[in-house]
């Protein structure tokens, strides 16, 4: 068994707000330091926020869990200084296999784009996940930056207040009182915090089982993601089986509704199963097993007041299609430059409402995603069923029918459509960078673009004059000057002109566009800043 | 009549010999081998056609609801 499992990463220790005479007040208070927890928290503390995280336990999650980053989350997690270690450890693929019965249909590569700094995505084990993030908040620690894990502090009671939210800490030591300006609740699908509150969590439970298991595998199996739809092995029901790092290899088994999960998860029975999807001859050891069913769901509002949700204490979606920690991730990001801004009285509270208005709107887009496919790999009549197996009998002679084919759509960042922090678009520019659409990237000679985007509003000008910086309602808005001239590849001019002759962009610290417009106006620049922070 | 527009009059060539081709494609096949057989049919002239104005208003068409312009 891995180390990595037992080792508390951020042990209880007694801290001076257990011995205050009455509560202290903090900034902001995260629950949960999962990977959602942890981005916030790390987000908040590097654009200058005090931050406290409170976790009921003190180390990673047990089990690989969620294991496939996209790129925009790893965008993400650049721009808080942790990309690369994930990058670095992490499996990129491409290639994969689709097994219908007992036959492989087709074989596919997913030909990523060129021109990106991250892969599409990689397979990394939530655990790395989490120990990568923890040691970034060290490092932000030895800087001297006010951010804290306080482990096996158990949050039992909260009270909610127009000003700020109270409260109660369990420890190994007693319960203490704590106050909050803020309260970001990432406790996962089971949310004690949202349960506390009482507050809804509706949706569609999908009737089903999933057996996961982490292998060890001797065999020489390609780094490839293989799908079965119906197998022998496993009749009627689907199959996966990835790659991660360390040579663990990560099996789904579907295993229908009406089930004995205790008796299903003893090895004598998993072994068996993983044998007859292997091969006979395939050694391998198990390293952990677990069973699980899933909903598709989400909070009406991610929103109370003082306290915000986000990742899955706010929506939950099937594992098809790496949507759960992708997408608080991408919440993190949308949420933390705006309680920056209110925190600091540069923008109204209102603001934080655009947090529930934009990834309300990604949620229901990951749900819907998540839903086709779970529909797809388990057909819920026996019409579904023939059309299913109809698309994937064709799938095997002809190209046409693959797209149809649907084993999970990969999580890819959502475009804020209708957003009202968005300007209309006045530039006759691509599709892709229309207002509200996260920045794709783009190689400039000396890097990439998003690393110089950063974390703060910018000004992108293409071939387009400027002021370098001006200063709206207290934000500084820096201009960064680029030139088709100097775009050796063409991706900045089919990503961001299109057929325009210049460009002029104001982004929005989680890279997503505001405004677009041929040429810099001061007017309609500043106002799109005031739109952007919500004072319009 | 436009190239959103579903056809609903007479198209076909030689009506009787695709309906003839039509019922020979499903004979002797068992009552499941021919709704697998419709199924692929389905798809395949559906990807031929490829327009969603059009699927849409032929799934309103097939549904018998007509007057439905769902598209």
């Amino acid at each position: 068994m891995n180390k990595i499992f037992e080792v508390p990463l951020y042990p209880y220790a007694r801290h001076a707000d257990q011995d205050a005479p009455a509560p202290v007040r903090r900034t902001v208070v995260v629950i949960g330091a999962g990977p959602v927890g942890l981005a916030a928290a790390i987000d908040l503390v590097q654009q200058g926020a005090e931050v406290v995280v409170l976790d009921e336990n003190d180390k990673v999650s047990f089990g690989s869990r969620a294991i496939c980053f996209a790129k925009r989350p790893l965008e993400i997690l650049d721009r808080l200084g942790c990309g690369q270690p994930m990058v670095d450890k992490g499996v990129q693929w491409n290639t994969g296999k689709v097994f219908f019965d007992d036959r492989q249909v087709y074989d596919f590569n997913l030909l990523p784009e060129e021109g990106h700094k991250r892969p599409a995505f990689i397979n990394l084990q939530q655990y790395y996940f989490e120990e990568y993030l923890v040691n970034r908040v060290r490092e932000l620690q030895e800087q001297g930056a006010p951010i804290e894990i306080r482990g096996r502090n158990k949050v039992s009671a909260i009270g909610t207040h127009p000003s700020h939210v109270t409260l109660e800490v369990d420890t190994p030591e007693g319960p203490y009182n704590l106050e909050a300006d803020w309260l970001i609740a990432c406790d996962g699908a089971g949310s004690p915090t949202r349960q506390m509150l009482g507050l809804d969590f509706v949706g569609r439970v999908f009737e089903d089982n999933f057996l996961i298991a982490d292998v060890i595998m001797e065999a020489d199996f390609p780094t490839e993601r293989w799908f079965w739809f119906d197998p022998p092995f496993n009749k009627g029901q689907s199959a996966l089986l990835h790659k991660q790092p360390d040579g663990v290899w990560r099996i789904d088994l579907q295993l229908g509704w009406d089930i004995d999960k205790e008796r299903e998860k003893r090895p004598e029975n998993v072994i068996p199963r993983l044998q007859a999807m292997l091969g006979e001859d395939v050694k391998f050891e198990l390293e952990w097993v677990s069973i699980y069913t899933f909903q598709c769901r989400r909070m009406e509002k991610f929103r109370h007041g003082r306290v915000i949700f986000a990742g899955d204490s706010a929506h939950q979606v099937s594992p098809f299609g790496a949507r759960g920690a992708n997408s608080g991730l991408q919440d993190t990001d949308n949420l933390c430059w705006k309680l920056k801004l209110v925190m600091d009285g540069k923008a109204p509270e209102c603001l934080l409402d655009s947090y529930d208005v934009e990834r309300v709107y990604g949620a229901d887009e990951n749900i819907l995603n998540s839903s086709r496919s779970t529909d797809f790999i388990t057909p819920k009549s026996e019409m579904s069923r023939v059309l299913r197996d109809a698309v994937l009998d064709l799938s095997e002679q002809y190209e046409f029918a693959r797209p149809l084919v649907n084993s999970g759509r990969l999580s890819v960042p959502c475009t804020y459509d209708g957003s009202p922090l968005n300007s209309a678009d006045a530039l006759n520019g691509p599709e892709r960078t229309r207002p509200g659409s996260s920045c794709p990237d783009v190689p400039l000679g000396d890097g990439f673009l998003l690393d110089k985007l950063g974390g703060k509003f910018t000004l992108l000008t293409i071939d387009a004059d400027a002021p370098d910086m001006f200063e709206e309602s207290g934000i500084e808005v820096t201009r960064l000057a680029l030139s088709i001239k100097d775009d050796k590849t063409l991706a900045l001019k089919e990503r961001y002109l299109g057929s325009a002759e210049s460009g002029v962009y104001l982004i929005r610290p989680d890279q997503h566009v505001a405004a677009r417009r041929p040429s810099y106006d001061e007017n309609q620049f500043r106002h799109a800043v005031r739109r952007a922070i919500g004072k319009e | 009549m436009t190239e959103d527009q579903l056809i609903l009059t007479a198209n076909l060539e030689r009506a009787d010999d695709f309906y003839a081709d039509l019922l020979a494609a499903h004979e002797d096949l068992s009552k499941a081998e021919s709704d697998a057989l419709n199924a692929r049919l389905v798809l395949v002239l559906a990807n031929h056609i490829g327009k969603r104005a059009i699927l849409k208003q032929a799934l309103a068409a097939a549904a018998l609801k007509t007057g439905e312009d769902s598209a």
